[in-house]
C-alpha cells in the first residue's frame, strides 16, 4: 500500500529549545525540522527565537540569521535570495514556498489562531531527506531530463535563429518562467504515492513547454513518450501544484493541455 | 516516493534508468476519455433511473413489470447499467493503481475489480432484459 504513516525511525520528536537572543524585544518563534544522517537519531523539531529588529523581512533572512547567530549546524539550500534559483524551496507553515520570497509576516498570517504563533519549517514533503531542510531531488531532476527539455528538429539549423511569430512566442508565457524549485511536484499527493513512475507537475509543465513550442519538430515523439497511465495520467487534477507555485504558474493547466493534445490526435 | 537507496540492486542503476523504467506503455488516453464520456452520461442516466424507481414506488408488481417493459424505460435502464458499471470499473482501477503497490495484491485487486464490475453489469442487464422481454414472449 501507499505509505500513510511515517516509519518508526522517521517519527519526529521534540528537539532542543535554543536560548533567546539577549536584549531583543521583537521576537518571532521558529520551529524547524532537524535531521542528521550521522547521529542515528530520529528527526526532531528545534525551537528558535529570532530578533525581528535585527533580521530581514523574509523567512530566508530568519534562517540565515539563525545560522549566523544561533546555530551554525542548521542546514538548508539557498543561493539567489530573489526567487529565481529555486534552491530554498521548503515547507513553510504547511505550504511549499521559497523561503526567500515568503515574508515572515505572511507566515504569521497563516499561523494566526493557532496555539504557538510559531513559524514551522519542514523540508519539501515526501522526499528523502539528505540533512535538515535539504531534500534529495535526484529523481525530480532525472524526470526533468527524461522529457528532453531542449529544442529538437530534423530540418537543418538555419543560418540565424529559429524563427517564431510573436503569437507563438506568447504561448510559452506561463511556462518558461518555471525555475524547477520542486514546490509543485512535492505538494502533489499523486506524486507522493507514485513518484517513481508519475513525472509530476514540474516535469510535465516543462514537457508542455516543448510540446507547444512552434519551433520544435518532435511533438509526436514527445507525446508518445508521455502516453502512459503513470507518467501522465496519474494527474488527478488535485490542483495543489497551481496552489503552491511560488511563481504563480499553473502546472495543472499545462497537464490538462497535454491530455487534450493526446485526445486530439485520436479523434 | 519510494526510497530505493537501501536496495543496492536498484542503487547501481542511474537515476535516468530508474525514471525511464520500462518505457511509456502507449496507453492511457482512451481510458481517460472513456472515464470522461461515462462521467458526462451518468448524471442524465442516473436521473432517469431515479425517476423510474420513483414511478414504481407504491405500484403493484404487474404495474412495475409493465413499466420496465416499456422500450424507452428498458433502454434507459440498460444504458445506465452499462455507463455506471464501466465508470465504476475504470475509476476503481485508477484508485487501485494509486494506492496498492504490492504486486500480488495489485493483481488480485485488479482481477476482483473487473470481475465485480462485469458481474454487476451482467446481472442487472439479465434482470432488465428478462422483465422487459419476458412479457413479449
Amino acid at each position: 500500500m501507499a505509505q500513510f504513516t511515517l516509519p518508526k525511525n522517521s517519527q519526529v520528536t521534540e528537539g532542543k529549545t535554543w536560548p533567546r537572543p539577549q536584549g531583543a524585544n521583537n521576537l518571532q518563534e521558529f520551529r524547524i525540522y532537524r535531521w542528521n544522517p550521522d547521529d542515528g537519531a530520529n528527526p526532531r523539531v528545534d525551537t528558535y527565537q529570532v530578533d525581528r529588529d535585527d533580521c530581514g523581512p523574509m523567512v530566508l533572512d530568519a534562517l540565515l540569521w539563525i545560522k549566523a547567530k544561533v546555530d551554525s549546524t542548521l542546514v538548508f539550500r539557498r543561493s539567489c535570495r530573489e526567487g529565481i534559483c529555486g534552491s530554498c524551496a521548503m515547507n513553510i507553515e504547511g505550504q511549499n514556498a521559497l523561503a526567500c520570497t515568503m515574508g515572515i509576516d505572511e507566515c504569521q498570517e497563516h499561523a494566526k489562531g493557532k496555539k504557538t504563533g510559531a513559524v514551522r519549517i519542514y523540508p519539501l514533503p515526501h522526499m528523502p531527506v539528505i540533512k535538515d531542510l535539504v531534500p534529495d531531488l535526484t529523481n525530480f531532476f532525472a524526470q526533468h531530463a527524461s522529457i528532453e527539455p531542449w529544442l529538437q528538429t530534423e530540418t537543418p539549423a538555419p543560418e540565424g535563429e529559429w524563427k517564431q511569430t510573436p503569437e507563438d512566442r506568447a504561448r510559452l508565457d506561463g511556462l518558461y518562467e518555471c525555475i524547477l524549485c520542486a514546490c509543485c511536484t512535492t505538494s502533489c499527493p499523486s506524486y507522493w504515492w507514485n513518484g517513481d513512475r508519475f513525472l509530476g507537475p514540474a516535469a510535465l509543465l516543462q514537457a508542455y513547454r516543448w510540446l507547444i513550442d512552434s519551433r520544435d519538430e518532435n511533438t509526436g515523439e514527445r507525446l508518445d513518450a508521455l502516453h502512459d497511465p503513470f507518467r501522465l495520467y496519474r494527474c488527478h487534477t488535485i490542483m495543489n501544484c497551481a496552489n503552491t507555485c511560488p511563481k504563480n504558474l499553473n502546472p495543472a493547466k499545462a497537464i490538462a493541455e497535454i491530455k487534450k493534445m493526446m485526445i486530439s490526435r485520436e479523434i | 516516493m519510494v526510497d530505493n537507496r537501501q536496495n543496492t540492486a536498484v542503487t547501481m542503476r542511474t537515476p535516468r534508468a530508474r525514471v525511464k523504467g520500462l518505457g511509456a506503455s502507449g496507453h492511457g488516453a482512451s481510458h481517460w476519455w472513456m472515464q470522461r464520456l461515462t462521467a458526462a452520461a451518468n448524471p442524465f442516466l442516473i436521473l432517469g433511473f431515479v425517476v423510474i424507481i420513483a414511478m414504481m414506488s407504491g405500484r403493484a408488481y404487474p404495474e412495475a413489470v409493465a413499466l420496465v417493459s416499456h422500450p424507452v424505460v428498458a433502454l434507459i435502464l440498460i444504458l445506465a447499467v452499462i455507463s455506471v458499471t464501466l465508470h465504476m470499473r475504470i475509476g476503481m482501477q485508477v484508485i487501485i493503481e494509486d494506492y496498492v503497490h504490492d504486486r500480488g495484491w495489485k493483481l488480485i485487486a485488479l482481477f476482483a475489480n473487473n470481475f465485480y464490475a462485469v458481474l454487476i453489469a451482467v446481472a442487472c442487464l439479465y434482470a432488465i432484459l428478462r422483465v422487459s422481454l419476458g412479457r413479449m414472449v
